[in-house]
């Protein structure tokens, strides 16, 4: 089998800019309402008050996230035109001549990573920017986060340099579809499951 | 590769896609209906992408051209702007340097990397426009060039002949920032500005929106600006506090103070404390621990720790001793009665008679008495401790007193010109001294403070040295009778008081002529008389200095990359023809072209940047580094602590005036509003609509400040769909707050108060300290027919409030209501 790829995320990093989003969609030309790289707030705690004093207890943290390439990747097996594929590198991508548009792939997604574009009646989604890495560049989102949250690679090599977290609040179970993808977590970040807080920006993911 | 259209996210994107897509997904929540997807493997077998990106770009003739992002955030950021068939096709973001500090990549931020929106935005000014209806009306006529240049001349030559040049104003405006030919900020350095002064003078103003009070308690505090220790000396301490000092939202650049704080965090690992009304991104990615306080309160903190330090013997006294005055009483000028200082004023020995302890502290700030007291004992028996305040904490009424009093919390625990330490100003960088030859002076002495304009308007003769602050002369001659406002949003929507602005605007008795000069169509440009389409700055070339970048100083030579669009032209073509009509062309071009200038200017700086390359390099290039000597951060007043006998400082004492012997004066000698204070020392004041007045006031008891966003650069970059989708316009409320409210999150709201209403939804978050309200400042203000702002500008809540010392914007002291839409 070919070399897998994967992303990396540093959350410690991360200040929810979503350079990273907008990185993605010049990069692409896509609409609003097409978001292949999103930036999700995750947050909780509680206050105490005293009198006329109050003190906080509260976290919050940020978790951006695209397509993670999944070892079993959902979305393409409740394809049902095998327009939505996995190539020997591991990116899961859609055959524009085979998508129906029926978006079976974005309701079986846990990570919304496949996304449809009325303009063109089908699925998209990201391919970890197969054309720049042919020319030895970066990903867009990669190449244009201020602070390098962001790194991809060969899976492998990934876990190797930074270990092999990926349950992170508000992500879901990675047993359901084992994403390659690695996190070094934010100080605040919880565990997948076992999370207090709530997502507090649903409506821009 | 996609096709390339004009305004590629335009389209409505399928609503029923949205809907669909949700984020719980992702959680256990909705986790169980995922989970029954079977899972077997599936690799596909399918080939690969097709032509590469590159090679794609060459066969239709792409090229790369380097261009910038200049506006206001204290950042810079060069853009790699690609072009084919004329047209921007992407924005990418810088690729050289590395990820060291002092040669890092300028990674452009969000709002940058969304050039390509804003260049082709739908609200693009295409063509000189006169106003037909009343001003405001929205009534436009197109007119042509040469219509629109005769007319301003004639306006302005009617209006120098009948009221003097003291009538001709340059409104304050930071649209177009950090460039040398196109820059609209500092006033002096605008090509404007050099247009006036050929043609005998303007009325000058003085401070900027951003920082007047902390301008004026520099001035009175330590004589003048300095700035703190940079970021990257963080390092070099062994505690960081920060007062309301947000990087992470507000310079965002990836090779600005962001990055820089990031990474002296990550090798240095020094605690960090973060003093803010919200828990910012800085609190989140660069702070250990949260103090959430009522704004305008850090002066009441910085007393009640004070109180702590002087009690249990922790203060500094050597230093106090060596290089500060008043203290203590022992260090008063002549002819100040006992009991003036600070030592007195924070134990009760004052003429208030009150102790400044931490439990006095504790009901003002809402930061409990025992946090307060472990705080002081932290910050003064940690050494060094870097102390810096951004400037949210000096926005306020009472502003010039936060900011001395974050300066003097520096003085009592030494920390003021050491490696690791502060001056409790915001922190410094390094920057290049480029020359520019293209400013020149004003000739008109006169000066008003920057958010008086509207007071010059209204009543500009009645204005004097002691009762608003006006300098250069002690009264004004005349009222502003016309204003040029380029690249500038300040003339509405992000003055005070959105609404009483207008009003004033539409009489044009007062204000005769207003000529905007911009590339969209923002709100300050519905007020204008004649509105001329300015060009992007990719639509030419200019030298873009730096933004603030810790160590390391750059410059970026911004090429033009496309023809302008429609009929806009360059604001030095503009100048320039205006500078014919005055018969003033020679002197305005001194025979150059914008080109021709920047080169000049080029040349006039090498003599002290030997190294910057040849105008060709350069343009080759895009962006030039030098790093200030390696491992040296600015640390300022180094010298100063030294030997202050040797190095005094510009104040009248040559000391660091906790007792500031001006203010002392002013305090005797200034009119003021009613309910208004000088002081010589940083004392904490309560004056309008502060923190205090909320608890008692039924009606408004809830304090609102305006945060600054990611969505937009102050006003700049608003409405771009892709940055909108983004970081949607949402204000912040407590959760204890909206409940009482009956409001959830992502709600619509009103906030309002008596002089405007705002709809705005609500981010219901336990991220801001209860009883405060934040409004995300530059949302372009936009009435329904009832008058609701449904565009949620906070300007639409503001006020006219000035503070007493440097006549600043106050204009985080708002109080205001809230309730559900």
């Amino acid at each position: 089998m070919a070399t897998q790829l994967g992303f990396y995320f540093d959350q410690t990093r991360c200040n929810g800019c979503k350079a990273c989003q907008v990185a993605c969609k010049d990069k692409h030309d896509l609409p609003v309402g097409v978001t292949w790289r999103r930036v999700a707030e995750h947050g909780g705690g509680s206050w105490q008050s005293d009198g006329d004093t109050f003190s906080p207890s509260v976290f919050a943290t940020y978790m951006s996230t695209a397509c993670n390439h999944c070892e079993r990747p959902v979305c393409a097996e409740v394809c049902p035109t095998t327009a939505m594929h996995q190539r020997d590198d591991g990116v899961v991508a859609v055959d524009d001549d085979l998508c129906v548009g029926c978006r079976y792939c974005e309701w079986a997604c846990p990570y919304s990573a496949p996304q449809y574009n009325a303009e063109l009646g089908s699925m998209t989604k990201c391919d970890l920017c197969t054309d720049y890495r042919e020319e030895g560049l970066e990903p867009a989102c990669v190449a244009g986060c201020p602070s390098r949250a962001l790194d991809w690679g060969p899976i492998d090599e990934l876990r190797e340099r930074y270990g092999d977290v990926d349950a992170i609040e508000p992500l879901p179970d990675p047993a359901i579809t084992e994403p390659r993808l690695v996190i070094t977590p934010h100080r605040d970040a919880q565990m997948t499951g076992s999370g207090t807080g709530t997502i507090k920006n649903p409506l821009e993911v | 590769m996609t096709a390339i259209s004009d305004h590629p996210t335009s389209s409505d994107a399928s609503p029923g896609g949205i809907s669909r897509r949700s984020f719980l997904k992702w959680s256990a929540v909705a986790g169980g209906g995922v989970a029954l997807v079977s899972g077997t493997r599936q690799l596909g077998l399918l080939p690969g992408a097709g032509l590469s990106a590159s090679a794609q770009e060459e066969a239709s003739g792409v090229e790369t051209i380097w261009s910038s992002c200049n506006v206001n955030c204290g950042s810079r950021c060069p853009l790699r702007m690609q072009v084919a068939d004329g047209r921007v096709v992407r924005v990418l973001p810088d690729n050289t340097g590395d990820d060291a500090l002092g040669s890092q990549q300028v990674r452009a931020c969000v709002r940058g990397l969304s050039y390509r929106q804003r260049l082709y935005s739908p609200d693009r000014i295409k063509t000189p426009m006169r106003r037909v209806g009343e001003r405001g009306s929205g009534d436009w006529e197109e007119i042509s060039w040469e219509e629109a240049y005769d007319e301003i001349a004639d306006s302005m030559k009617r209006i120098i002949e009948e009221y003097g040049n003291e009538a001709l104003y340059l409104n304050y405006g930071t649209g177009t920032l950090g460039g040398t030919i196109t820059s609209s900020w500092p006033p002096i350095s605008t090509p404007f500005s050099r247009l006036f002064s050929l043609a005998g003078g303007y009325l000058n103003h003085y401070a900027d929106y951003s920082t007047a009070q902390i301008q004026g308690a520099v001035q009175y505090h330590y004589g003048g600006w300095i700035g703190s220790n940079s970021l990257d000396d963080a390092k070099n301490a062994n505690l960081v506090v920060m007062f309301g000092n947000n990087p992470f939202e507000t310079r965002m650049s990836g090779g600005g103070e962001i990055y820089v704080s990031q990474q002296t965090r990550e090798q240095a690992k020094v605690k960090t404390i973060i003093i803010d009304p919200r828990y910012s991104d800085t609190a989140m990615g660069l702070g250990d621990e949260w103090v959430a306080l009522r704004p305008g309160t850090d002066s009441a903190l910085v007393a009640g720790m004070a109180h702590v330090m002087i009690t249990e013997d922790l203060v500094d006294q050597e230093f106090l001793d060596r290089c500060c005055q008043g203290y203590d009483d022992e260090h008063l000028p002549d002819g100040v009665p006992a009991g003036s200082s600070y030592k007195a004023y924070i134990l009760g020995d004052g003429p208030d008679g009150e102790a400044k302890t931490p439990e006095w502290a504790a009901p003002i700030t809402g930061v409990p008495a025992g946090t307060i007291t472990r705080l002081a004992r932290e910050i003064a028996t940690t050494k060094p401790v870097l102390i810096n305040q951004g400037w949210g904490p000096q926005r306020h009424v009472n502003g010039e007193n936060q900011a001395r009093a974050i300066f003097t919390l520096c003085a009592l625990t030494g920390n003021v010109g050491i490696p690791g330490g502060g001056t409790g100003e915001r922190e410094g960088s390094y920057g290049l001294p480029l020359a520019n030859p293209f400013v020149i002076d004003n000739p008109v002495e006169a000066s008003i403070p920057v958010f008086a304009w509207t007071d010059a308007v209204e009543k500009g003769p009645e204005m004097t040295a002691t009762n608003a602050g006006v300098r250069g002369v002690d009264r004004l001659e005349v009222p502003i009778k016309f204003i040029l406002n380029y690249a500038s949003n300040a003339l509405v929507n992000q003055h005070g008081d959105i609404n009483r602005t207008i009003e004033l605007l539409k009489d044009d008795s007062k204000c005769e002529m207003i000529v905007n000069v911009e590339n969209r169509m923002t709100v300050s440009a519905r007020y204008a008389d004649i509105v001329l389409p300015d060009t992007t700055n990719a639509e030419q070339m200019d030298l873009a200095s730096q933004g603030s970048a810790g160590n390391m100083g750059y410059a970026i030579l911004a090429s033009q990359v496309i023809e302008p669009l429609y009929d806009c032209r360059t604001v030095y073509e503009m100048c320039t023809e205006l500078a014919k009509r005055l018969d003033i062309e020679e002197e305005f071009t001194e025979g150059r072209t914008q080109e021709e200038w920047i080169r000049h200017i080029l040349d006039a700086s090498r003599e002290d940047i030997p190294d910057l390359p040849s105008f060709e390099d350069f343009k080759e290039m895009g962006i030039w580094r030098e790093p200030n000597p390696p491992e040296v951060g600015y640390v300022p007043l180094q010298d100063f602590r030294e030997d202050p006998e040797e190095h005094p400082l510009p104040t009248p004492s040559g000391r660091i005036e906790i007792f500031s012997s001006e203010l002392w004066e002013m305090a005797e000698t200034w009119e003021l509003p009613e309910g208004q204070r000088i002081t010589a020392l940083p004392e904490h004041l309560s004056m309008q609509e502060s923190a205090e007045v909320a608890r008692s006031d039924d009606t408004y008891p809830l304090q609102c400040i305006a945060h600054h966003v990611k969505q937009r650069t102050h006003s700049t970059y608003g409405h771009i769909p892709w940055l909108e989708e983004a970081h949607p316009h949402v204000a912040w409320i407590h959760p204890w707050d909206a409940e009482e409210r009956g409001i959830a999150n992502d709600e619509k709201m009103y906030v309002f108060n008596d002089r405007g209403r705002i709809r705005v939804s609500a981010r219901v978050t336990n991220r801001i300290a209860p009883g405060t309200v934040s409004v995300p400042h530059g949302a372009w203000y936009e009435p329904d027919e009832q008058g609701v702002d449904v565009g949620g500008s906070p300007n639409t809540l503001t006020s006219w409030l000035q503070s007493p010392i440097h006549k600043g914007n106050a204009q985080h002291t708002m109080l205001v209501q809230v309730e559900r839409a």
